[in-house]
C-alpha cells in the first residue's frame, strides 16, 4: 500500500497545505472552550457583561476562521485525491497498453478493467477519507495536548496520562480486529467460490446427483463466514462503550481533581469547564479514526492488485537498438519455433519451420487446440516463441522495433474488433493518412460497401461500443477493410471468413485475391474447402506440422489431413 | 462493491415493494424477538443514562462555582463541598460504567442476531440453488445471481448490524436531550432550534448542488470503464494496429473529465461537514453569551450551562444519524428485495409422489415424438425419434451447438421436453425420480468441471462413499493414476480455483475416471481433445474407451473411426436431426451426410484440375 505512495509526490505541497489546515482547524476548534473559559472566569465570576459580549465576537472570529480553513482543507483534498486517481488510473492504463498478450492472458483481461476502474476507485477514496476524518484524530490530540499544556501542567499530566491508555486500547482492539478483517475477506471469497463453481457445474453437479453435497459445501462456507464475523463484531462491540468509559472517567477524574486545584485555588473553574470539553473533542476525534480499521484490508487488497499490474514488465519490447526498417518483399520464415503458453506443461507448437513466400496463399488447418491461432500471433509478437525465430526477409523480428514490424502486417482476428467510433474511423485505424477513395476501395475489396452505402450517414455512421450494432458478417468485413486499407505486405487472416455466407465468402476471397497478389498471405482455416486452392497448406497436429504441401499432394501423403477432412463432417467445435 | 459510508450522494435504489418487503424481512428476524426486545430495552437504559449525565456532571461544576463564589465573596467558612462533590461524581461513574457495560451487551447480542439472521438468509438461498430449474441458470447472469448472494446479503447485515440499534438510540437521545434542554433553559433552547433549520439548509443546499457533480462523475466513470474494456478486449488489434497513442490519447480525454467532476463532488460534499459544524459552532457561541448574560441574571445555574453545551453539540448528531440510517435502510430493502426475489423464482417441478426410482438400469433410451424448444415457438429439435439398445454407441455429428446440449439437457431432464416421450428401460424419465435418473447417465464434456479441493475429493465426486481403493481403481481405468503419482502430493493435490496446476489433458482424465467410479448405464462423451498434448490424448481416448465397454454411450463424435464405428449415427445440422441411421445406410441413402461426406472428398478432383 505504502508502495503507491510516490502517487502523492507531485502533490506535496497540496498534502502539505491539507495537514496544516487540519491541524489549525482542529485548533480553532479548541479555541473555542478555551474562550468559554474566559467568559465563565472573567465575565461570570466577576460579573462583566461588557466581557461576555466581547470574548463572543472573539469565538464568532474564530468559529469563521475554522470554517473556512475546513472548506479550504476540503477544495485541496479533493483535488489532491481525484488528482492522485487520475495519475493512478493513466499510469495502469498505460502499463496495461504496453503489455503482451502475455502478460494479458496471465492476469486475465476482466481482472485488469476491475483494477483499472474499480480499484483505483476504491484507492482514492481511501485517500479522501484519511484525509477528512483519519488525519484529524492524531492532529486533534496534539493539538488539544498544546492547548492543554498551556492551560494548566498539573491537569495536563493528567489527560496525557490517559492518552496512552487510550491509544492502548485502540491498538489492542485494531491488532485482534484487522487480522480477523482479512479473514472475512477469504471466508467472502471462499463462499464466493462455492456458490460460482455450483453456478459453472451445475450440470455436473445433477448429473452426479451430489445435490446435498453442495449443500453442505456451501453450509460448511456459511458457518465459516459467520463465525468469523461475529468474533470480528463482538470485539468491535466492546470498541465504542471502551472507549466512551475511558473517556468519560477521565472526566469524572478532571472534576475531582481539578476542584481540589480550584479549592487551594490554583486553577480556574473556567479552565476545568475548557478541559472537560478538550477531552471529548480529543477522544471524540480518535474514535473517528477507528473506522478505518474497516476500510483498510479493503484498500490494501486493491492496493496490492493495482500493484502488481505496476511492477509487471511487458515480456515483448522493443529490442535496445532496432535494426533499421527495409521494406523486403514480406517472405516470412519460421525456424525450428517452439512456444509453450505460460504455466502449460507441453508446448502449443513445438519445431514448426516453414516458409511463406509473396504471391503465395499458405493456409494452416487441424484441429482445434491445434495451434493454429497461436501461429499467426507469433508474426506480430503478441508472444515471443520460447525456442527457434521468426524472419521477416531474412531479419528477425526480434530485433526489429515493435512499430515498424507491426506496420507491415494486416492482421484480421478470429474474433473481429471494432471500436466505437464510426465505420470511418474504424477502417481508418488501418492507415491513419488514407483518404476517402482508399477507405471506399478497400471496403469494396473486403464487400462492405454495399452495405456501408445503405447505412444512415454511410462512411460516418456510427459503430457502438464493441460494434453491437452491426452484424457478425459485417463486423467481420469491416475488420477485413482495417486490414486491407493498411496496404500491408504480409496478410494474416485468422480465420476470419467465418460469419460469412457462401457467396460472399468467394467473391470477397476474389477480391482479396487481386489486392494481395505479390503479397504473402498467411491464412487459418477451419473449413477444408476453403483452402483448396492455397499454394501451400501446413496441417497442424498437436502442435506439430504433419503435412506440408497442396490438397491434392497432402490427401496422398498425409493421413491426418484425410482425417480432418473426412471427420469434417461433425468435427465443427467452433460454437 | 459494497456500499461503503461514502456513498452519500449518490442515486438511491429504491424497493418496489418496501412494505412488503420490511414484513418479509421481519419474518427473519423473529426467532430473534427476545434478544431483540432486550437490545432495545438496554439501549433505550443506556440512552437514558448518558442523557442524565451531562445534567449530573453540571450539578458537581455547580458546587465548585458555589464554593468558589462565597469564598470570594468572603462568606465565613466558605469551602467546596467535597462531600456532595464525591457523591455526585461516584454516581457519575457507576452511571457511565453500567452504561458502557448496557452497550456493549447491546453490540454484542446485535451481533448475534444479525449474523443468525444472514446465516438464515443465506442457508435459504443455499436450500434454494439446489431447487432452481436449469433454465433459471441459463438464463440468469451468473455475476447478478453472485451478487445476490454476497453483496446484497453483506448489504442487509451492515444495515441490521447498525441501523437498529442506532435508530433506537437516535430517537431516544433526540426526544431526551429536547427534554432536558427545555428543563434548563426554554430561551436557550430556543435559540438551539433556530440554528436546526440553518444547518438543514445548508446541507439540503450543498446536497442538491453536489447531485449534479456526482451524476457526471458517474457518468464519465462510465464512459471510462467503457472505454478500457473496448480497448482491453481489443488489446490484439490495438497492438497490431499501433493504436496505442490513439487509445491513451482518449482514455486522458475521458480521465480529464472525470478528474473535473470528480473532485468538485467531493468538495461539495465535503463542504457540508465544515458548514453544518459551523452552524453549531455559531450555537456554541450563542449559548456561551446567553448563558454568561442568563448566570449573571442568576437565572440559571453555571453547571446548566456546561451540561447545555454538551446537549446543543449532541442534539444535531442524532438527527443527520437518522437520515442517514434511512438512507442506508433504503438500500438495505431494496439488496434485501432482491435476495427475496432469488428466493421467490420458480422452482424446478418436484418429482411426483408416485415417482419409480430407477434401479439397475441397463441402459436402453428411446426418444419418441420428441419436440422441443427453448423458447415458445423456436422449436430446436422436432419429432425426434431415436432408438439405444442397451450397449450400443450412438454418434452425434454434425455443426453441433445447440443440438448437442439440447440432447444432453432431455436425457438429464435439466429441460423437459414439450411434446413426445423419453424412455430409459421402457420407463417413462419424467415418472422416475431425477435423482436415480440421473445417476444412470456419466458425462464426460469439454468443459472439465471440477472444483477446488483434493484430487481424490473430485474423483469420489462421482459416488459418495467411495472407499480409497475404489478411487485408485477407478483412476487406474482413466489411465490418470500415473500422472497423479507424479504430483508432489499425490491424491491429496488440491486443484487450484483457476484450475492451473494441472493441464487441460489431465483435468479431461480426471472427470473421466470420476465417470468410472461412477458406474453409470449411458455414458454423454464430447470426444474433443482440446489443447492437449499427443500422449495425453492418447491417454484420454484408452480412457474413453475403457468407459464405453458395456455401457451405452452417446458420443459428440469428431473421429473417423467413432463414426464408423458408430451403431447408430445422429446427423445434427441447426440445431436439427436432420437424419440417422448407420454409416452405411446414410451414405447409400445419398442425404446430407452423404454430401458433407462426398464434399470433403470432392475436392481432390478440383485441385488437381488446377
Amino acid at each position: 500500500m505504502w508502495k503507491l505512495a510516490r502517487f502523492l509526490n507531485p502533490y506535496r505541497l497540496s498534502v502539505g497545505l491539507v495537514l496544516a489546515a487540519v491541524f489549525f482547524q482542529a485548533l480553532a476548534e479548541l479555541m473555542l472552550p478555551n474562550l468559554m473559559s474566559q467568559i465563565v472566569d472573567e465575565g461570570i465570576v466577576p460579573g462583566n457583561i461588557a466581557l461576555i459580549w466581547r470574548v463572543g465576537g472573539v469565538m464568532l472570529v474564530v468559529a469563521l476562521v475554522g470554517t473556512v480553513l475546513a472548506v479550504g482543507g476540503s477544495y485541496l483534498e479533493s483535488r489532491v485525491s481525484a488528482a492522485v486517481g487520475r495519475d493512478m488510473r493513466r499510469a495502469v492504463f498505460s502499463r496495461v497498453q504496453s503489455f503482451s498478450m502475455q502478460e494479458f492472458s496471465e492476469l486475465g483481461t476482466a481482472s485488469l478493467i476491475t483494477r483499472t476502474t474499480n480499484d483505483v476507485h476504491q484507492i482514492q477514496q481511501v485517500f479522501l477519507t484519511l484525509t477528512r476524518i483519519a488525519a484529524r484524530g492524531p492532529m486533534m490530540a496534539v493539538g488539544g495536548i498544546v492547548m492543554v499544556l498551556a492551560k494548566d501542567t498539573k491537569l495536563a499530566a493528567m489527560l496525557l496520562a490517559v492518552l496512552p491508555i487510550l491509544a492502548a486500547a485502540i491498538v489492542l482492539v485494531a491488532r485482534s480486529v484487522m487480522p480477523l478483517f482479512r479473514q472475512i475477506q477469504g471466508k467472502l471469497d471462499q463462499l464466493n467460490r462455492v456458490v460460482r463453481e455450483q453456478l459453472t457445474g451445475v450440470r455436473v453437479i445433477r448429473a452426479f446427483d451430489r445435490t446435498s453435497f453442495e449443500q453442505a459445501r456451501f453450509r460448511n462456507a456459511n458457518r465459516e463466514l459467520t463465525a468469523t464475523t461475529l468474533k470480528v463484531m463482538r470485539i468491535m462491540a466492546l470498541l465504542m462503550p471502551l472507549l466512551s468509559l475511558i473517556l468519560n472517567l477521565t472526566t469524572v477524574g478532571l472534576v475531582w481533581f481539578g476542584s481540589k486545584r480550584i479549592a487551594v485555588g490554583e486553577m480556574a473553574l473556567g479552565d476545568m469547564m475548557a478541559f472537560i470539553q478538550y477531552a471529548m473533542h480529543i477522544m471524540m476525534s480518535l474514535v473517528m479514526m477507528s473506522m478505518i480499521f474497516v476500510m483498510l484490508p479493503r484498500a490494501a487488497a486493491s492496493a496490492d492488485r493495482i500493484n502488481e499490474v505496476l511492477e509487471t514488465e511487458p515480456l515483448v519490447q522493443d529490442p535496445e537498438k532496432p535494426t533499421a526498417a527495409v521494406r523486403g518483399p514480406g517472405v516470412v520464415e519460421f525456424d525450428r519455433v517452439t512456444f509453450t503458453y505460460p504455466g502449460a506443461e507441453a508446448p502449443v507448437l513445438a519445431d514448426i519451420s516453414f516458409t511463406a513466400r509473396p504471391g503465395e496463399v499458405t493456409a494452416i488447418i487441424g484441429g482445434t487446440g491445434a495451434g493454429k491461432s497461436t501461429m499467426i500471433n507469433l508474426i506480430p509478437r503478441f508472444f515471443d516463441p520460447q525456442s527457434g525465430s521468426i524472419r521477416i526477409d531474412g531479419v528477425d523480428i526480434r530485433t526489429m522495433s515493435l512499430s515498424s514490424l507491426r506496420e507491415r502486417l494486416g492482421y484480421v482476428p478470429q474474433q473481429a474488433v471494432l471500436f466505437s467510433g464510426t465505420i470511418a474511423s474504424n477502417i481508418r485505424a488501418g492507415r491513419r493518412d488514407a483518404d476517402d477513395s482508399e477507405l471506399r476501395a478497400a471496403a469494396e475489396v473486403a464487400q462492405a460497401l454495399k452495405f456501408i452505402l445503405e447505412k444512415d450517414g454511410q462512411f460516418e455512421a456510427p459503430i457502438s461500443q464493441g460494434g453491437t450494432n452491426v452484424s457478425g458478417g459485417q463486423k467481420q468485413r469491416l475488420a477485413i477493410a482495417r486490414a486491407v486499407v493498411r496496404q500491408p505486405d504480409i496478410y494474416l487472416l485468422d480465420d476470419s471468413f467465418s460469419a460469412l455466407d457462401y457467396k460472399t465468402d468467394a467473391n470477397l476471397r476474389a477480391a482479396l485475391r487481386q489486392v494481395a497478389r505479390d503479397k504473402t498471405v498467411i491464412v487459418v482455416a477451419q473449413r477444408v474447402s476453403s483452402i483448396l486452392q492455397a499454394d501451400q497448406i501446413l496441417v497442424l497436429d498437436s502442435g506439430r506440422i504433419v503435412g506440408k504441401g497442396t490438397h491434392g499432394e497432402l490427401l496422398q501423403s498425409c493421413p491426418v489431413y484425410r482425417e480432418i477432412v473426412a471427420s469434417q463432417l461433425g468435427g465443427e467445435e467452433t460454437a | 462493491m459494497r456500499h461503503g459510508p461514502g456513498t452519500k450522494g449518490m442515486p438511491l435504489e429504491r424497493a418496489k415493494n418496501f412494505r412488503g418487503t420490511v414484513r418479509r424481512l421481519m419474518e427473519y428476524l423473529r426467532p430473534h424477538g427476545a434478544a431483540l426486545t432486550v437490545v432495545c430495552a438496554v439501549a433505550v437504559l443506556s440512552t437514558l443514562f448518558s442523557i442524565v449525565s451531562p445534567r449530573i456532571l453540571g450539578r458537581a461544576t455547580t458546587i465548585l462555582f458555589q464554593g468558589v463564589m462565597e469564598k470570594i465573596q468572603g462568606v465565613p467558612g466558605a469551602a467546596i463541598d467535597f462531600a456532595s462533590l464525591g457523591r455526585i461524581l461516584a454516581l457519575l461513574a457507576g452511571l457511565y460504567l453500567v452504561g458502557a457495560g448496557f452497550t456493549y451487551l447491546q453490540q454484542y447480542i446485535m451481533a448475534s442476531v444479525t449474523q443468525g439472521t444472514v446465516y438464515a438468509l443465506r442457508e435459504d438461498i443455499n436450500l434454494k440453488l439446489a431447487k432452481l430449474p436449469l433454465r433459471y441458470y441459463d438464463s440468469t447472469p451468473h455475476g447478478d445471481i453472485l451478487s445476490r448472494v454476497t453483496n446484497d446479503v453483506d448489504m442487509v447485515s451492515q444495515t441490521l448490524q447498525q441501523g437498529i440499534t442506532q435508530l433506537v438510540t437516535s430517537l431516544v437521545t433526540v426526544v431526551g436531550v429536547f427534554i432536558m434542554m427545555l428543563r434548563i433553559s426554554p430561551s436557550m433552547t430556543l435559540v438551539t432550534m433556530t440554528m436546526l433549520p440553518l444547518s438543514g439548509l445548508f446541507s439540503i443546499m450543498v446536497v442538491s448542488r453536489s447531485q449534479k457533480f456526482f451524476a457526471g462523475q458517474q457518468r464519465w466513470l462510465g464512459e471510462l470503464n467503457g472505454h478500457v474494456e473496448e480497448m482491453y478486449t481489443g488489446h490484439a488489434v490495438v497492438k497490431a494496429y499501433g493504436l496505442e497513442p490513439t487509445a491513451l490519447e482518449q482514455f486522458d480525454d475521458t480521465n480529464g473529465q472525470l478528474y473535473e467532476h470528480s473532485w468538485k463532488a467531493q468538495f461539495i460534499s465535503g463542504v457540508t461537514m465544515p458548514l453544518v459544524g459551523l452552524v453549531g459552532n455559531l450555537g456554541y457561541v450563542a449559548i456561551s453569551v446567553l448563558g454568561g448574560l442568563l448566570v449573571l441574571r442568576g437565572q440559571i445555574a453555571i453547571g446548566d450551562i456546561q451540561a447545555f453545551i454538551q446537549y446543543s453539540r449532541w442534539f444535531t448528531m442524532p438527527i443527520t444519524q437518522v437520515a442517514n440510517i434511512l438512507n442506508m435502510l433504503q438500500m438495505a430493502v431494496a439488496a434485501a428485495e432482491r435476495v427475496f426475489e432469488l428466493l421467490d423464482e420458480a422452482e424446478e417441478q418436484a418429482d411426483a409422489s408416485d415417482a419409480q426410482i430407477l434401479e439397475r438400469p441397463s441402459g436402453g433410451v428411446d426418444f419418441k415424438d420428441v419436440t422441443f424448444g427453448y423458447e415458445p415457438g423456436k422449436q430446436v429439435l422436432k419429432n425426434v425419434n431415436i432408438h439405444a439398445k442397451p450397449g450400443q454407441t450412438i454418434a452425434i455429428v454434425g455443426p453441433t451447438g445447440a443440438g448437442k446440449t439440447t440432447l444432453v439437457n432431455l436425457l438429464m431432464r435439466f429441460y423437459d421436453a414439450d411434446q413426445g416421450e423419453i424412455k430409459i428401460d421402457g420407463q417413462d424419465i419424467t415418472k422416475i425420480t431425477r435423482g436415480s435418473l440421473r445417476k444412470a447417465f456419466g458425462m464426460v464434456l469439454q468443459d472439465t468441471w471440477l472444483f477446488h479441493g483434493t484430487i481424490r475429493e473430485n474423483i469420489a465426486y462421482g459416488r459418495a462413499g467411495a472407499t480409497e481403493a475404489e478411487i485408485v481403481a477407478a483412476a487406474r481405468a482413466a489411465h490418470a493414476d500415473h500422472f497423479i503419482r507424479t504430483l508432489p502430493d499425490g491424491y491429496d493435490t488440491v486443484l487450484s480455483e483457476d484450475g492451473t496446476n494441472i493441464s487441460q489433458g489431465q483435468r479431461q482424465l480426471l472427470t473421466i475416471a470420476r465417470a468410472v467410479l461412477a458406474d453409470p448405464a449411458v455414458l454423454i462423451l464430447d470426444e474433443a481433445t482440446s489443447s492437449v498434448d499427443t500422449r495425453t490424448e492418447l491417454l484420454i481416448q484408452q480412457g474413453m474407451a475403457e468407459l464405453m465397454k458395456d455401457r451405452t454411450s452417446f458420443v459428440i463424435a469428431h473421429r473417423l473411426s467413432t463414426i464408423q464405428g458408430a451403431d447408430w449415427i445422429l446427423v445434427v445440422n441447426n440445431g436439427e436431426i436432420v437424419e440417422q441411421g448407420t454409416h452405411a445406410q446414410l451414405l447409400n441413402k445419398g442425404g446430407f451426410y452423404a454430401d458433407l461426406y462426398y464434399s470433403q472428398f470432392s475436392g481432390e478432383a478440383q485441385s488437381q484440375a488446377r
